[in-house]
């Protein structure tokens, strides 16, 4: 029954998906173009944010239309509810990649310098993070949601390891700064990416098993 | 084809009606020669004087119609209230099939019936013995319509006097049978009719009368009876009389039956249909 | 002031067939309960068991209890013409006697049973006529229109208010609204909202948009079983039963 109603549904995942590739492709470049210096990588990323945008536009309507037309209930209803949030933090990711990468034009017109921040790395784990969290939207798969919300605590680590390798960097080398201010910034637009792929995945949850996860502490959620 | 099918239903109704006007019509022409407010009012005189009446008889039939409404009328529509509402299993069987028989017993059957079982106990005949006879003959007509009705009153409605806590016998009096009131009522009248003009039964029962007679307990005259006397008489001043006396009872009939109706519908709400 | 209704081990059948099994569940009092479900769970066989209508079908009958207030209404010697007293019910579809004024309507339930003083079933005339919020509309007319003039909308709350009049704690509602336009619709849930102040409300829908409105609880019957019964947010955002997700959702029904 109600064909018409699932294939709506589905179409919504399907648009959620590939706006989620998008922010993902968005973060991956502008983390590229903090490893390798390329101004151009950091235009892009500029420009799609016009795309991304769009896209939460797009699908805000249509959850909108189908929550006025269909009148879901239980699992339909909490998962619209679901998408409408992880769409916001969807957008909010693609304006973590912008903030990343205006840092990084900053840092390519100053002078080169190593530091002491596995800048990568974070951002290959939050990176993660969202996919994680994506493909348990997909495949509707809590446990795997549950994962996404310990890996947080990993990711808040490194960005807390960075925060104090900056600080003791800005008080022994005053001359730079500028570069570890910077750093100490991607970090935590890092670390707020991260924060975004644990609200999709306690999402996930409440749509899935009707439990509301959200700002508990993962032992008391039994 | 819808003209002709028009056309078709409009001659069907007007053959149904033509014998009626004819007989109306024919009654008019033979028999007002013989109205006259004496006519109306007197009792019968011997032949060969004039101013005789058939009052005696008229009255004489109200009152014996009188006896047999009392009777068919309580009967029949309680038989017909047990059928619809206490219906299904033996006894509506058998009350039904009594019923059916009843009414196709001939009217002189039943008259002979009564003659034997009240006159001959009594030892004389009297307006009782005439309505019950006539009463006995209400009785089919009534209960068919009563229960007929009955059964077209809703479930709906029964169900919100149930669901108010309404006694079922009560909502069966109050709510179910004051629906049905209007088509009763018409049965009634059905049942009227019809033994207002029978004769047969009264031959033997009411016997019939010269006189003017109140006493229920003595034989009676009805304008059926006088007719029929008038008619098989060899006086031609006779035969008149009954001419007008079948007109007379035509519109007494007739009349009865228009006023109950009239009465009856100023009484029904306005708005339903 | 309503009762609450206690329901155990509620069990009902149309001759061998059984309509209702082994029903168990608390109606609280002054609250609006929703019984919801497909076509021919039982819904409509369970709420006439709450006022004894069922066993006015032949062949049906009942075991098990209903206890309200603190009296069971099966109990031994316990009139079913009583229990209709203290327990109203309106129908799916409006039924006013079309033999009767509006007055009479109103005060039917009253005059079937003896009572007949003018003046105060005047007064519970007008009153159970403004509870229905039918007051305003009708009061010209109580004596000279008869029940079966009214717009359909009309004759709903004409049937709520002839039964309000007899002053029951519970009111029954079976489908109360279905045969009605939205906007009669919108009228009569506004009353039920209004009335479960005083009475205790147990409304059979198939409309669950409906349920959702009015009801503080909803109970979800399937195949004549008690499937689940929960205050109606949780049956309608987070329900523990997959029968139930599936009808709410309209996965079936």
């Amino acid at each position: 029954m109600r064909t018409h109603f699932q294939e709506s549904l589905d179409s919504l995942k399907g648009k959620l998906l590939a706006m989620a590739g998008m922010a993902e492709a968005a973060i991956d470049a502008a983390v590229r173009a903090y490893q390798e210096r390329v101004p151009e990588l950091c235009s892009k990323v500029f420009e799609n944010e016009v795309m991304i945008n769009l896209a939460e536009r797009e699908i805000d309507h249509l959850a909108l239309d189908l929550l006025a037309m269909q009148q879901p209930m239980a699992v339909d209803l909490r998962f619209i509810l679901a998408i409408i949030k992880s769409n916001a933090d969807l957008e909010r990711v693609g304006d973590q990649a912008v903030n990343i990468a205006e840092r990084v034009m900053e840092l390519i017109a100053l002078p080169r310098v190593e530091l002491a921040a596995d800048i990568p790395q974070m951002a290959a784990m939050s990176a993660q993070m969202i996919r994680q969290a994506l493909e348990a939207f997909i495949s509707g798969n809590a446990e795997q949601a549950k994962r996404v919300l310990e890996t947080d605590d990993v990711v808040d680590r490194m960005n807390q390891e960075i925060f104090l390798a900056m600080d003791k960097t800005m008080h022994e080398c005053p001359a730079l700064i500028r570069q570890a201010l910077d750093t100490l910034l991607i970090a935590r637009n890092l670390e707020r990416v991260a924060d975004h792929a644990t609200n999709i995945a306690e999402d996930v949850i409440f749509w899935v098993r009707g439990a509301d996860v959200r700002h508990h502490a993962l032992a008391e959620e039994k | 084809m819808d003209r002709l099918a028009t056309a078709g239903a409009g001659a069907a109704a007007f053959v149904v009606m033509a014998p009626l006007i004819a007989i109306f019509v024919y009654l008019v022409v033979r028999g007002a020669g013989a109205l006259s407010w004496a006519f109306l009012f007197n009792s019968p005189r011997p032949v060969g004087e004039s101013g005789g009446g058939i009052g005696n008889a008229i009255a004489g039939s109200a009152v014996i119609l009188g006896i047999a409404c009392l009777i068919g009328v309580p009967l029949g529509i309680g038989a017909g209230v047990c059928l619809a509402e206490y219906g299904g299993g033996r006894l509506s069987t058998l009350v039904r099939f009594v019923a059916d028989v009843l009414n196709g017993v001939p009217s002189i059957v039943m008259g002979i019936a009564v003659y034997a079982l009240v006159v001959v106990q009594q030892k004389h005949f009297s307006a009782l013995a005439g309505g019950l006879a006539l009463g006995i003959m209400m009785i089919p007509t009534v209960t068919r319509a009563t229960e007929e009705m009955l059964l077209m009153v809703p479930r709906s409605i029964r169900e919100a006097a149930l669901g108010l806590g309404v006694a079922e016998w009560r909502t069966v009096v109050s709510v179910t049978l004051r629906t049905a009131l209007p088509g009763v009522i018409t049965g009634i009248m059905l049942a009227f009719a019809r033994v207002a003009g029978e004769t047969a039964p009264l031959l033997f029962t009411a016997f019939g009368n010269q006189f003017w007679n109140w006493n229920v307990n003595q034989p009676t005259a009805a304008l059926p009876l006088q007719i029929y006397t008038y008619a098989i008489s060899p006086y031609d001043e006779w035969h008149r009389q009954a001419w007008a006396g079948a007109l007379v009872l035509i519109v007494l009939i007739v009349g009865t039956v228009a006023l109950v109706r009239w009465v009856t519908s100023r009484g029904v709400m306005k708005g339903t249909g | 002031m309503g009762m609450s209704l206690s329901v155990r081990q509620l069990n009902a059948w149309f001759g061998r067939r059984q309509a209702l099994d082994d029903i168990t569940m608390e109606i609280p009092a002054n609250q609006v309960t929703a019984i919801i479900g497909p076509s021919g769970c039982g819904k409509s066989t369970f709420v006439r068991c709450l006022n004894r209508m069922h066993e006015t079908v032949p062949e049906a009958r009942v075991e098990g209890s209903v206890i309200i207030g603190s009296r069971n209404i099966y109990g031994n010697g316990v009139s079913p013409v009583e229990v209709r007293r203290r327990v109203g019910m309106v129908f799916q579809k409006p039924n006013p006697f079309p033999a009767m004024s509006i007055y009479d309507n109103v005060a039917a339930g009253l005059k079937l049973n003896g009572f007949h003083k003018r003046r105060e079933l005047d007064e519970v005339v007008e009153h159970a006529l403004r509870m229905a919020a039918l007051w305003d509309e009708v009061k010209d007319q109580l004596k000279k229109q008869s029940g079966a003039s009214l717009s359909g909308g009309q004759q709903q709350r004409l049937c709520i208010a002839r039964a309000l009049a007899v002053q029951p704690e519970v009111l029954l509602m079976d489908e109360p609204a279905s045969a009605l336009d939205p906007i009669s619709t919108s009228k009569i849930e506004e009353l039920i909202f209004q009335l479960k102040a005083q009475y205790t409300i147990v409304i059979v829908t198939h409309n669950m948009q409906q349920a959702a409105r009015v009801a503080d609880g909803t109970g979800f019957f399937l195949l004549g079983k008690l499937i689940e019964y929960d205050a109606t947010e949780k049956i309608f955002t987070t329900p523990v039963d997959k029968r139930t997700e599936d009808y709410v959702t309209g996965r079936f029904g």
